[in-house]
């Protein structure tokens, strides 16, 4: 039987699905038996989710011009 | 170029790097606007300051396009451009804390960080209670809050969706470094977002 911190321990691999399946199933034991680390886990998969692939905003127009002028300068130089 | 059109399809980034190496200027122009918005977030997060991450942002690309002919093409050419702007990002921190040095190598307190303090369940879609806006507010303030031996681990991993060996690469850390430092980025974030986002009430313990 995992401890909760031995269970919190590998919780990354678990959910990124990178555990050996004898591991898995006891981690998968350890949440069927272990409310608090069912609901960590649910979480944890859940914040996984919400940031995952969410795009950068654009960079503002000005920022923009400003990296493309400071490019242009450059390759003028390297020619 | 024949030599690498052997293969039957050709991956459209790795053609336009080529391109970009033959000093043609309009590929170099494509590149940089696929990915200077990744590369400001990345910097704004290690950095925590506008000016620099925007000065991080065009020394990364001026750095990039002058060594353009150094980039092997074994890597992502993202992978690449982070790990220059993130040694830009380090040296600008390094500056600003002339003191003491700064690094994403540190070692970690393996103690407390780890112990999730806030246990309740999420209310089904959390995200639909906020405007995109607020949402965005809600994400980035989160990890901000974590020490900075996490943030670029994190936002590389878990937002930019490199697998664990590209962010080593990119950062210089070792595999188990970086998934030590997912983890607790991880749970930390779990942490904070349980916050925002917990049922409330008795609800929140409705999973007992």
């Amino acid at each position: 039987m995992l401890t909760c911190r031995q269970f919190l321990d590998e919780l990354s691999d678990y959910l990124d699905e990178k555990t050996d399946p004898d591991l898995r199933s006891k981690l998968e034991q350890h949440i069927s038996d272990c409310p608090n680390c069912w609901v960590i886990c649910d979480t944890t998969k859940k914040t996984i989710r919400i940031y995952k692939g969410m795009d950068p905003y654009p960079i503002p127009a000005d920022m923009h011009a400003r990296l493309m002028t400071a490019l242009e300068h450059k390759m003028a130089k390297k020619g | 170029m024949s030599a690498m059109s052997s293969p039957i399809e050709i991956d459209d980034e790795a053609a336009i790097v080529a391109r970009a190496r033959l000093g043609d200027a309009k590929a170099f122009s494509e590149l940089l606007r696929r990915y200077e918005g990744k590369i400001f977030r990345l910097a704004l997060h290690i950095t925590q300051n506008r000016e620099d991450a925007e000065d991080v942002l065009q020394e990364a690309f001026l750095k990039a396009y002058e060594h353009l002919d150094q980039f092997q093409g074994q890597s992502k050419f993202y992978t690449w451009i982070v790990r220059i702007a993130v040694n830009q990002a380090l040296m600008k921190l390094r500056k600003r804390k002339s003191d003491r040095s700064v690094s994403l190598d540190e070692t970690i307190d393996t103690g407390e960080d780890t112990v999730a303090r806030e246990i309740a369940a999420w209310d089904e879609n959390p995200e639909q209670r906020y405007s995109r806006e607020e949402l965005n507010q809600i994400l980035s303030s989160a990890v901000d809050d974590l020490a900075p031996i996490y943030r670029a681990v994190f936002v590389l991993r878990d937002v930019d969706e490199l697998s664990t060996e590209e962010t080593a690469e990119a950062l210089n850390l070792s595999v188990p470094a970086v998934k030590s430092r997912l983890l607790r980025a991880r749970l930390q974030l779990r942490d904070k977002l349980t916050r925002q986002f917990k049922r409330k009430g008795e609800d929140a313990f409705a999973y007992m």
